[in-house]
């Protein structure tokens, strides 16, 4: 008998680091040295603030770089950066850092963020908290996903995967755990990157319904 | 004061639980603010409506005031001024006399709450009990500021650093301080006379008492008269666009009639908008915030040129009604829209001109703005995640963590 599914919600307390940056050697050198949560907060910040949809870069250092420093190619580049393709922060700062150092190796005018709009580094503390939804089995589970809050799709799909260091999501796991493999394989292909936190929601409860029926 | 469930109508009863969830995990450490007044000033209105709030959640939250005299309040007006960039001498026996206060203060105040929460300059010596007494010790600035005169944060900066957190309200306050910064927004209360739904007539009444016209496109801007709110230049935007599109101008605002400054912008501005009859210059008394609201509710597109701007929550209050803002990029004003998405943002009097023409003949992108930017303020600027990210503060005192399983 498989572990019942025990929804959880996270949370996040916004910390400033004190570190700004005024063009792409500071901000290069900021995201050498800054945490690991630092770099998890710039990645991930439009998608659980729910702006994932805006008609703007998907994560802060491209639409800094987009907006204040006016660097549209570069800033191109790095929003296209595949997050979900990332199981580690440490690669995924690697990848930030050596896309936006190849560009400014190369001999170009400096961009200089005008004074008021320079990029200041901030960091998150996570906090998880249980919530009263449980599933025993797969017909509960999609009644729950319908109920809980946003804050524990984004969990469950995006924190508990890179920041956690699970490898995959935990619905997959679990769905994989109690036998449905198959919903399990349907909700990894799921990119939650390009997609709003409520259209996720649509989205999963589109995918688990003919399971949920069955 | 509205209870929680009344929230819930508006932001969903899952984020309702979730503050329930954290209010639980604080148990029954009591919270202590205290700030320099019981009424009047965004703190005290913040924190009037919010005790009730976190009671109602369960946490066992507590407010006392600091004493002072007028001496005192000149001082702290002074510093206030300074942190806002302003060159103003604070004398060696200005500082003196502000510590006095505090010290009077740190003997009659009991400080009993676990967790002590300081808001704003005014008692913020009240830390040298730390070492005597212990206590978890908050620091929130409320106040707005990226260009503080640097002999007053100086002096500031030595009493934050003995604090165990500090919170700021936007990045660009950031300092390099010795202790954890902590962002947290302020917010607005969609229940307020400010902010709550209006029934129609209520408008129009208030429409007809000022004489403006409902049945024509209204352009306004809600401010107090200042120069870095640019009223002058909201009027050559909007006499540019006039000479195309048919609308009415509100300027309305509030001021202290003692403030000489206040008063001059007022009469340039009533000046300028002397030869047009299209425009309404309304002076409001203080406690028009059912005016206010109405006039939000009645405008076609709300405009906020500030050249200077702290957070700029008026934004907020006008995408939260729905409307499409063109506001300048100033201050915390991109925070609160995202260009041509949640609103406008502007750089020049062409350029509001421009968006102002647009939007007035664009009914349908305007519209589409302003309901995108409502959206952004329910999920980002509502005093729910407010009292969200205070509980976050207070168990964020005894969990170091990065990731907290409570």
């Amino acid at each position: 008998m498989a572990e019942p599914f025990f929804f959880k919600t996270s949370l996040r307390l916004i910390q400033m680091l004190g570190i700004k940056a005024r063009n792409l050697t500071e901000l290069l050198e900021g995201i050498r040295m800054v945490p690991l949560s630092s770099i998890y907060y710039h990645t991930h910040r439009l998608l659980y603030q729910q702006l994932a949809l805006y008609p703007e870069p998907p994560n802060d250092f491209a639409y800094w770089i987009c907006n204040s420093l006016n660097i549209k190619e570069l800033s191109e580049s790095v929003a296209s950066i595949n997050i979900i393709r990332f199981d580690d922060i440490e690669e995924l700062r690697n990848q930030f850092f050596n896309i936006i150092n190849d560009y400014n190796m190369k001999e170009r005018p400096v961009s200089i963020a005008p004074e008021g709009q320079e990029f200041h580094f901030m960091n998150c503390q996570t906090f998880v908290l249980p919530t009263p939804y449980i599933a025993n089995n797969i017909k509960e589970f999609f009644e729950a996903l319908k109920m809980v809050s946003i804050n524990s799709l984004y969990f469950h799909l995006i924190e508990s995967r890179l920041r956690l260091r699970k490898g995959e999501n935990d619905f997959s796991r679990w769905l994989r755990n109690i036998g449905a493999e198959k919903s399990a394989i349907e909700i990894e292909k799921l990119d939650p990157y390009t997609i709003t936190l409520e259209g996720l929601r649509r989205n999963l409860l589109a995918k688990i319904k003919k399971y949920a029926s069955d | 004061m509205p209870a929680i469930k009344e929230y819930s109508k508006i932001v969903g009863q899952r984020i309702i639980d979730e503050l329930y969830l954290l209010a639980e995990k604080i148990g029954n450490k009591k919270i202590q603010n205290i700030n320099s007044t019981s009424v009047g000033g965004g703190v005290a209105e913040i924190l009037l409506r919010m005790i009730p709030l976190l009671r109602e959640l369960g946490v066992d939250v507590h407010w006392d005031v600091l004493k002072g005299d007028e001496k005192f309040f000149t001082i702290t007006k002074k510093m206030h001024n300074a942190l806002h960039g302003v060159n103003i001498e604070i004398t060696s026996e200005d500082i003196e006399y502000f510590l006095m206060i505090n010290e009077m203060n740190e003997k009659e105040i009991n400080l009993y709450g676990d967790i002590v929460f300081i808001h704003d300059p005014q008692p913020i010596a009240l830390v040298n009990k730390k070492n005597e007494i212990g206590k978890n010790w908050l620091w929130r600035c409320h106040i707005d500021f990226t260009e503080p005169k640097e002999d007053i944060i100086s002096f500031l900066e030595s009493y934050i650093n003995q604090y165990d957190k500090a919170v700021f309200s936007a990045p660009a306050f950031a300092r390099e301080l010795k202790v954890p910064q902590v962002l947290i927004s302020p917010s607005i209360d969609p229940l307020s006379d400010k902010n709550k739904e209006l029934e129609d007539d209520t408008v129009t009444k208030i429409l007809e008492r000022f004489q403006i016209d409902k049945n024509r496109p209204i352009v306004s801007q809600v401010s107090r008269f200042d120069y870095l709110k640019d009223p002058i230049g909201v009027i050559k935007a909007y006499k540019k666009v006039k000479q195309y599109v048919d609308c009415q101008l509100v300027l309305a605002g509030g001021g202290a009639t003692d403030d000489p400054e206040g008063m001059r912008v007022l009469q340039e501005v009533k000046d300028a908008a002397s030869d047009d009859p299209d425009i309404r210059v309304l002076f409001l008394p203080p406690a028009s915030d059912i005016e206010i609201n109405a006039l939000q509710r009645a405008s076609t597109i709300i405009l906020q040129k500030s050249l200077k701007e702290g957070f700029g929550l008026t934004v907020a209050e006008a995408l939260w009604k729905g409307k499409p803002v063109i506001a300048s990029a100033v201050g915390g004003i991109p925070l609160q829209i995202t260009h041509k998405y949640s609103g406008i943002l502007t750089y020049s009097i062409d350029g509001t001109a421009y968006y102002l023409k647009q939007l007035l003949n664009e009914p349908e992108y305007a519209k589409k703005l302003g309901e995108n930017g409502r959206n952004h303020i329910k999920n980002n600027f509502l005093i729910t995640r407010h009292i969200r990210d205070y509980l976050l503060l207070f168990l964020s005192l005894y969990y170091k963590e990065d990731i907290v399983y409570l």
